[in-house]
């Protein structure tokens, strides 16, 4: 069985300069598998700088890996037929962060929906395609009598972000990667469009990469997450881990940055916070994280940590779980839930040799 | 339209009051219209806004506001990357201010004073010779706090300070805010959205809906006790880490400004709007030290 997309080995560098050429590993080294079978929601959360929106940009196939390969149905992206492009296209879905900027304003709303439709030649007749469109609508909440017919400027930023994922899963994608899709939606009205979200997958069984900055949202519609740092993934697996119980001292940082909404709680602890991430240089060898990193001691300077297998579902790139075996090739569907049953199971078993 | 319509609180000496409200709520504009910086065709159709020692803002003559602006009501706009000037390096922009309302000081004086303000919100002094593009989002803001605090303001007014920054940032930069605040004794009013921060460092709370101010309560006793029915429900809408739950978002959403609904704004959206709600407006009622507009709590027969 070939899974629906896969990441192997995926690094993305940028390159700037000339004279002095400078080189950012936006995405380093990420290795896991989105199945068709088990649709889930996994957030890819991190800070601005952390690679995460070049990880949504690989996975839609906007720009190539560096190096490693992103796999569709068995086969690189990279070597699609033009049929084969197509459908891939059509089956990745991208919900943006700006409800407005993805408008053209001098086209009434149906437009975003009606072309789609066409391209993809969705259905044969213009009243089929109406009928799509309005059971899309209705899916995300939305009044089609409401709603089409107008220009953007008439609606509001929660309808004008709803009416994207109403277009996303009119399409009927497998996948929607969803880049901080209520970021620009007030707060009274981000449930409604993460609801709808949730609800993809769970009636439509559409897996969903949420990216986010906000470690909250994803620990409520979530199922997994990665964490990112610099390009790299610090620490993965189910939000109950990650969230709840953070390992990596980068996910701690960011767990006890969250100003919770109850006075009562204190925000983070004394004297953490150090160093301005986005300033900060990356050090060459070692630990991205080692110079803000409180919990530092003498291997970090040495070698980048692996992720280490700390528990059945979450792995820490951090040396202070170096007593578990660090997952193979960074593999990290075996942290991942629901499991993939493709996977060969016991192969997590043998520390693997860096 | 009104953007902002009747309100009323006071700012207490060394206090840090939050107000929240969604987009279109008005907080932005009243934050603005306090320094009277609202752009036209944007005007003051009436009140005041008392200053200690200097008396109703709204009625001082240009010179006089502009002597008051900085010296004694500071802003710490949003956005600090749009705010700063690109082709002014750091200690420039800070001098600008110091110079024009006290000038005086000579070139090493002045000097010192600006190391001394970059010292105070957690930059280093080579930062001064720096252009804002050099700087990351956390540091130009801290530029924006320095500039704004630069002369000991006795209020400052912080509009979305950190809405642009990341959340280890975002802290770092309040905790600047807080600690400058606290040092040369200033008032703050901090605008923004997130209920999260609001609650993290606000000493007193008030709510903002399509331009009215529909609570105002120690902070505490705003999350523990909220009264009106838009600040629970906001309350409930906000996702926190304590426990998965379904997410509860406001049914309909937020008027706009041009069609504000009869009676109590908020009234097509409340779950517990009854007879007068659709077409009496309610009047602020006040009891313990916070105050609420919504028919639910009738004036008390005192």
């Amino acid at each position: 069985m070939t899974a629906f997309l896969e990441m192997t080995n995926v690094s993305k560098v940028f390159s700037a300069g000339i004279i002095r050429r400078q080189h950012t590993v936006a995405v380093d080294d990420v290795t896991m598998t989105i199945d068709e079978q088990s649709p889930s929601i996994l957030a890819v959360a991190g800070e601005s700088g952390s690679g995460k929106t070049t990880l949504a940009r690989l996975l839609l196939g906007v720009i190539p890996p560096s190096s490693g390969e992103v796999i569709y149905r068995g086969q690189s992206v990279d070597d699609l037929s033009r049929e084969q492009r197509r459908t891939y296209l059509r089956e990745i879905q991208p919900i943006f962060q700006d409800p407005f900027e993805s408008y053209n304003p001098f086209y009434k709303v149906d437009h975003v929906l009606t072309v789609p439709a066409k391209k993809f030649d969705l259905a044969a007749t213009r009243e089929q395609t109406m009928r799509l469109i309005e059971e899309a609508l209705d899916m995300v909440g939305l009044q089609p009598a409401e709603t089409l017919g107008r220009f953007p400027h008439q609606l509001s930023g929660g309808q004008r972000q709803r009416v994207m994922v109403a277009r996303a899963m009119l399409l009927r994608p497998r996948l929607i990667v969803a880049d901080e899709p209520v970021s620009m939606v007030d707060a009274s009205l981000r449930a409604t469009i993460l609801e709808s979200i949730r609800r993809m997958k769970q009636e439509l069984g559409i897996s969903v990469v949420y990216i986010t900055h906000d470690l909250t949202t994803a620990y409520q519609i979530a199922d997994n997450i990665l964490v990112m740092y610099k390009g790299s993934v610090v620490e993965a697996g189910s939000v109950e881990q990650v969230i709840r119980d953070p390992k990596h001292p980068y996910t701690q940082l960011l767990v006890s940055s969250i100003p919770q909404p109850d006075p009562s709680v204190p925000w983070g602890a004394e004297g953490e916070i150090a160093g301005d991430p986005e300033s900060m240089e990356v050090a060459a060898t070692g630990c991205k994280f080692v110079d803000r990193c409180p919990a530092a001691f003498e291997p970090c300077r040495g070698q980048r940590p692996p992720l280490y297998h700390e528990h059945a579902s979450r792995a820490a790139a951090c040396f202070q779980y170096d007593g578990s075996s660090a997952l193979e090739d960074q593999n990290l569907d075996v942290v991942f839930e629901p499991q993939l049953t493709s996977q060969a199971a016991g192969a997590s078993e043998e520390p693997a040799a860096n | 339209m009104k953007a902002v319509d009747g309100v009323s609180f006071d700012l207490r000496p060394g206090e840090r009051l939050g107000l929240v409200g969604e987009s279109g709520s008005g907080k932005s504009t009243m934050a603005l219209a306090l320094m009277r910086m609202h752009k036209p065709p944007a005007r003051i159709a009436g009140g005041e806004v008392l200053l200690d020692g200097v008396g109703d803002v709204m009625k001082l003559d240009d010179d006089a506001l502009r002597r008051i602006r900085l010296d004694r009501l500071a802003l710490v706009p949003q956005g600090a990357m749009n705010s700063l000037n690109p082709v002014m390096r750091v200690r420039d922009q800070l001098a600008d201010g110091i110079r024009t309302h006290e000038p005086g000081d000579d070139r090493d004086a002045l000097a010192a004073r600006i190391r001394a303000q970059l010292a105070r919100v957690g930059l280093d002094a080579d930062v001064g010779g720096k252009f804002p593009h050099e700087l990351s989002g956390g540091m130009k803001q801290r530029v924006a706090i320095a500039i704004g605090t630069s002369l000991s303001p006795s209020v400052i007014i912080a509009d979305e300070p950190t809405s642009a920054l990341d959340v280890v940032v975002q802290r770092q930069v309040m905790e600047t805010l807080r600690s400058v605040q606290e040092e040369i004794g200033a008032s703050v009013l901090i605008v923004g959205h997130d209920m999260g921060l609001m609650a993290q460092i606000a000493d007193r709370m008030g709510v903002m809906y399509a331009g009215k101010l529909v609570e105002l309560a120690p902070v505490h006793d705003l999350f523990a006790n909220p009264q009106h029915p838009y600040t629970r429900l906001l309350i409930e809408s906000v996702p926190t880490l304590m426990a998965k739950r379904a997410l509860a978002s406001i049914p309909g959403a937020p008027p706009t400004l041009i069609n504000v609904p009869p009676g109590c704004p908020f009234h097509p959206r409340c779950p517990s709007a009854f007879e007068p709600c659709d077409s009496k407006v309610p009047l602020p009622t006040s009891q313990n030290g916070r105050v609420v507009s919504c028919h639910l709590y009738p004036e008390q027969a005192a």
